[in-house]
């Protein structure tokens, strides 16, 4: 199968520190794949070298067989690629529906004009849109009215708010940082559902950064470790536990076999 | 269903703004007005003209509360300009006020080339000026949006106060490119706008009786375009804000440009398009200023900028709803000061110390709320 996204030799220097060293990465559509690693081994400026915030010093990265390298936030979004933030990144001061409204950005196609007269290509892209929002806040199951302010909801619908957001802009592959960060088991359960949801019912592939270690062994098909900004280890969720390395990158030396687990 | 959103969002975005500067008025008005009158009521004692102190400030009230909202109205304008930028770049564009006075210029050289003679019919004088208005928000918009391109964008990365000396630099730019190009062409660096007699004939709007003597309020007929043009536009601008495409990514870009970003929002043409409307209303505020003082130079914006930046301060930087408040209580305070500082001091402060006066207010109410009187709401922001 031709791969979705495809890294190549990727490397990303901050001054003198490599954050992103010499990293392949390969994922074929319709996959859900975790980056894990301890702090600071370079998995969010991984996802902020392919979402186009950073520019890699090297490498090339293809989504869909076209290089992604040089294109700004707005237009990778444009191609196909969403996101989630570590820290929750809504905006704030505007409603649930507003956010999701900002999500659809580029596929809005009324003119202000339109607006202003209330033509019918205003009022049927408008209805269209606000029903598509309602149907992704019923997707995600939020339980927030639509027209809350995204900062009086509590943590755990801010979460949905922001998948609900990158769904908006009708992704190929959206990317999760640390998406049940801070979550109870419940929420961190239901969490895991929705992210099974996203590929099985909208056929979206997954890319998942993430800590905790049940979520990423019960729903990945295959793990990628990074330390120190290298690619240290791949594989099926169980050769991953297995592997001496990663134990080491994240125990330190001399710990146990299967104390990750 | 369908209906109802199509009209809420109409609803939102025009009348619910409109209110929302009727009671704004309304309240600066009373509030100022009533303390005015009570310290003529406290110091109450005779003054010329046989009357005493309350009667002439009972007299002159109405009058000077319209004459202080129109200068308010041209500050809440302005004050646009500054807060906008403020809100999608945290920055003082102090180059604000120049693009305020190339409108000002813009729009006397188009009624000039115009030649409308200055018995003409009303409508087609109001058209003339309509033009110019127009001439001076397209001059001034795009202005703005190639000064962001050459002096702010390339110091995007850089510390603020950079892109802040930028700004001083294409203010003084822009004042001697002005005077250099009008005195090649007219020997002169300034120019009047034509006058028209219908224009400056005052409407009376009601008469009432103060102590046995008749009071006569009146409008100029200028001044009640200058009005009108500034509700129509203050009231599009919140539409473009509130109900469109366009005014929602501005917010997204005010509050997460980042995020924005990630959202598909193409981040450098909202801040163009910012600097855009933010010119063409400094502009076209230019041109009604023109209009209503006549003589104008290139050093014109500068006090002007000056007082509508306070006023942005004032409400509430980086807020929409601020800048119009912060423009209107300003005006209003600076109409009343001018009016009757004289009055009160008994000579001793006259109307050219209205500045002083209204600044001094202006820093106490930013001792008790330095966020401004409606605060820096990022949600407002844009």
């Amino acid at each position: 199968m031709a791969n979705l996204l495809e890294l190549r030799k990727v490397t990303k220097r901050f001054g003198g520190l490599v954050a992103v060293n010499q990293v392949d990465f390969t994922l074929e559509p319709g996959r859900i794949v975790s980056i894990i690693g301890p702090n600071g081994a370079g998995k969010t400026t991984l996802f902020n070298l392919i979402t186009g915030i950073y520019k890699p010093d090297e490498g090339e990265i293809l989504f869909e067989g076209r290089s992604l390298v040089g294109l700004r936030p707005d237009q990778v979004t444009a191609r196909g690629i969403s996101r989630t933030f570590q820290n929750i990144r809504l905006f704030g001061n505007m409603t649930v529906m507003e956010n999701i409204l900002v999500g659809m950005h580029t596929r809005f196609r009324a003119s202000p004009v339109d607006i202003l007269f209330q033509t019918p290509r205003f009022r049927g892209e408008e209805r269209e849109l606000r029903e598509e929002a309602l149907r992704l806040i019923r997707f995600v199951g939020l339980r927030a009215s639509p027209d809350e302010l995204a900062k009086n909801l509590p943590y755990g619908e801010q979460r949905k708010v922001e998948i609900a957001r990158a769904l908006a802009a009708r992704p190929k592959l959206i990317l999760l940082d640390e998406p049940t960060a801070g979550m109870n088991p419940q929420e961190t359960a239901e969490t895991t559902r929705l992210i099974r949801r996203l590929r099985d019912e909208l056929g979206i592939t997954v890319i998942l950064i993430e800590h905790q270690m049940r979520v990423v062994m019960g729903i990945s098909e295959r793990v990628t470790v990074l330390d120190y900004g290298e690619k240290i280890a791949e594989g099926s969720p169980e050769e991953v536990r297995r592997n001496p390395r990663v134990i080491e990158a994240y125990l330190g030396r001399g710990v146990a076999i299967g104390a990750i687990a | 269903m369908r209906k109802a959103i199509s009209q809420s969002v109409l609803y939102q975005a025009l009348v619910v703004p409109l209110i929302q500067l009727f009671v704004f008025v309304a309240i600066s008005l009373v509030v100022i007005g009533s303390v005015v009158l009570i310290l003529a009521a406290l110091f109450n004692r005779p003054v010329a003209g046989g009357m005493t102190l309350l009667q002439f400030v009972i007299r002159t009230l109405p009058q000077v509360a319209i004459d202080g909202l129109v200068i308010g109205f041209l500050y809440a304008m302005i004050a646009l300009g500054y807060t906008m930028v403020y809100g999608v770049l945290q920055f003082i564009n102090f180059a604000h006020s120049e693009i305020f006075m190339v409108g000002a210029f813009i729009g006397v050289e188009l009624m000039l080339a115009l030649a409308i003679p200055s018995t003409a019919p009303l409508m087609l004088i109001m058209a003339g000026i309509l033009l110019a208005v127009a001439g001076g928000m397209i001059g001034s918009g795009l202005l703005a949006v190639v000064v962001e391109r050459v002096a702010y964008r390339p110091l995007r990365g850089a510390p603020r106060l950079v892109p802040l000396i930028s700004a001083i630099g294409v203010s003084f730019f822009l004042q001697d490119a002005v005077r250099a190009i009008e005195g090649l062409l007219n020997n002169a660096f300034y120019r009047n706008y034509p006058s028209f007699p219908v224009l400056n004939q005052q409407i009376p709007l009601a008469s009432f009786t103060v102590a046995g003597q008749p009071v006569q309020m009146q409008i100029q007929a200028k001044v009640i375009f200058i009005i009108i043009a500034s509700l129509v536009m203050l009231s599009g601008l919140n539409f473009v804000v509130n109900a469109t495409r366009l005014g929602r990514a501005i917010r997204a870009v005010a509050q997460d440009r980042p995020t924005a970003a990630l959202m598909g929002v193409d981040v450098d043409r909202i801040i163009m398009l910012t600097f855009l409307i933010g010119g063409a209303l400094g502009g076209a505020t230019g041109v009604l200023f023109g209009v209503r003082v006549g003589r104008i130079d290139p050093y014109v914006g500068f006090i002007p900028g000056i007082k509508a930046f306070t006023a942005a301060v004032l409400g509430g930087i980086g807020n929409i709803t601020g800048a119009m408040l912060g423009g209107i209580v300003l005006g209003v305070l600076e109409g009343f000061a001018g009016a009757y500082l004289s009055q009160f001091t008994g000579g001793a402060f006259g109307a050219e110390y209205k500045d002083i006066f209204a600044f001094a207010i202006l820093i106490l109410i930013l001792m008790f709320r330095p966020t401004g009187l409606l605060g820096e709401m990022v949600g407002q922001r844009a």
